[in-house]
């Protein structure tokens, strides 16, 4: 399989890499060993239903939540990991950690973005004060991506006066002021209302198309169909089913997957 | 009625307002510095620690700031007084004066306060925020100073420009361990020329022209990051 991504991009090296991970909260076990491999200019979509754990396995890459067993690599570089007293395994280096996640750009369900600061101070703050890029720079990076998003005119508003799109595309022009080399997105359009989907889908759609390597949780099925390279579909903590979405959405072995994919296409 | 006073002592108010004032600014900075990791530990643990801030809130909040400035004033300062070395020292002008008292039971005082405020502002401000920032590759320390204590002040901030006002108009007290304030000067021209009323009112307006200053200061300060919810 890693073969046949490589083929597609100009290097095929390897941006994220998970091996068996497992996650268990109490005694739920929320993931079940699940393993997956991004190569650059990958756009990896991960379906399923709620609480099949595909949120949880996206937010163990940035550890956002700890994982119970299992490797993690970003960009060929494996996150050291220890046993913690809670069962779970915890970074034996902060540091990795943190300098691990300015490479990964989080888009959440919910944009949480920052409340105190406008638009153009929260696309600003990471890239100024974790990354020490200096502010003229980080400002006119800032006000290219906001141009890019369409919120430019939107710069000096704080979030609380944005519809949920305008957050959403805010926190995508957020993330991607990191120059990450990976985005994770957690169901991003999840919390909007129907009519503000589609510009968000939209930003998305043009990332994709730049070549971004991106990880993308979500419920919107025709949207993975058409921006994925590889989807797959996780069930109780497994995966079902993977493979190119030709596949998976048009002709999948896994008879639960045939469900869950035509269940959402009426 | 008699306002023939005024011109007199009108030199020794400005300098009471003075007192007065750099009470109420002291009192709000450093209780204000000392409420922070009082409020912060109550929210992130440890247990012991959350214990004992949580314990001090209640005994400042629970007794009353008159008698808390009396123990500090007549006992501490009494206890200090009995150490030979100590009424030697260069310290000693400091330790006698009754203002630093005064301070010290202001600024402890109100660490009780603000600490119980802020510790509900740092809950208030929502998990995914500070979530962001450390999927942003923030440390801990960075997560606190640029995200989670300016979003929790700025909440926090209507509910502090109140205790500024409380702070300002419990400033009176300090006249009863001998330091003269704004309405010091006013105790002051009754005792030397028996007129009650007219030195009270004019402190009572003065007070609520402070008090509006605050508050108008505070709803600036507000609307300079406006907060919708």
């Amino acid at each position: 399989m890693a073969e046949k991504h490589a083929s597609k991009t100009v290097n095929g090296t390897l941006a994220v890499e998970v091996e068996d991970l497992h996650k268990t909260f109490g005694q739920l076990e929320v993931l079940k060993g699940v393993s997956l491999q991004a190569h650059e200019g990958d756009v990896v979509s991960m379906i399923g239903a709620s609480g099949s754990g595909k949120s949880t396995f996206l937010r163990c890459i940035n550890f956002l939540e700890m994982p119970t067993r299992g490797r993690i690599a970003v960009a060929g570089e494996e996150i050291a990991l220890k046993q913690g007293r809670d069962g779970d395994m915890h970074p034996t280096n902060a540091r990795q950690v943190e300098r691990i996640r300015t490479e990964l750009g989080m888009v959440f369900q919910s944009f949480n973005l920052w409340q105190h600061l406008n638009v153009l101070q929260n696309v600003m703050e990471a890239p100024v004060h974790v990354l020490k890029v200096p502010k003229a720079e980080a400002k006119e990076r800032a006000e290219a991506l906001l141009h890019k998003v369409g919120l430019y005119e939107k710069r000096d508003q704080y979030p609380s006066f944005l519809s949920g799109g305008q957050q959403q595309r805010a926190a995508i022009a957020r993330a991607l002021a990191m120059q990450p080399k990976v985005m994770l997105f957690d169901e991003p359009t999840s919390a909007l209302d129907p009519e503000l989907v589609g510009e968000v889908l939209r930003v998305i759609r043009d990332l994709a198309k730049e070549g971004r390597t991106m990880i993308l949780v979500t419920h919107e099925m025709k949207f993975a169909r058409d921006v994925s390279s590889h989807v797959m579909y996780l069930h109780k903590g497994l995966v079902e089913e993977e493979g190119p979405p030709s596949q998976v959405f048009g002709a999948p072995k896994s008879a639960r997957c045939k469900q869950f994919v035509s269940g959402l296409h009426h | 009625m008699d306002w023939s006073w005024l011109p007199k002592y009108l030199p020794q108010f400005g300098y009471g307002l003075i007192i007065t004032f750099g009470l109420v600014v002291a009192t709000m900075i450093f209780g204000l510095l000392l409420a922070i990791p009082i409020g912060l530990v109550q929210v992130t643990g440890p247990k012991w620690l959350s214990r004992i801030a949580r314990g001090y809130c209640t005994l400042m909040r629970g007794t009353p700031l008159l008698v808390q400035l009396y123990i500090l004033y007549y006992g501490l300062g009494t206890f200090l007084a009995g150490y030979p070395e100590l009424r030697q020292s260069f310290m000693w002008p400091i330790l006698r004066e009754g203002i630093y008292y005064v301070l010290l039971a202001f600024i402890l005082n109100e660490a009780g306060y603000a600490g119980e405020i802020l510790r509900g502002a740092f809950l208030s401000v929502s998990k995914g925020e500070l979530e962001a920032a450390r999927a942003f590759g923030m440390s801990p320390w960075k997560v606190l100073h640029r995200i989670w204590l300016p979003r929790a002040l700025r909440n926090a901030l209507p509910a502090l420009g109140g205790e500024t006002i409380l702070t300002l108009k419990a400033t009176p007290l300090v006249t009863l361990v001998a330091v003269v304030d704004f309405y010091g000067v006013a105790d002051r021209v009754r005792q030397e020329t028996y007129i009650i009323y007219p030195p009270l009112l004019f402190v009572m307006a003065a007070y609520l022209i402070m008090t509006f200053i605050i508050a108008r200061g505070v709803a600036k300060l507000e609307s300079l990051v406006p907060n919708r919810r």
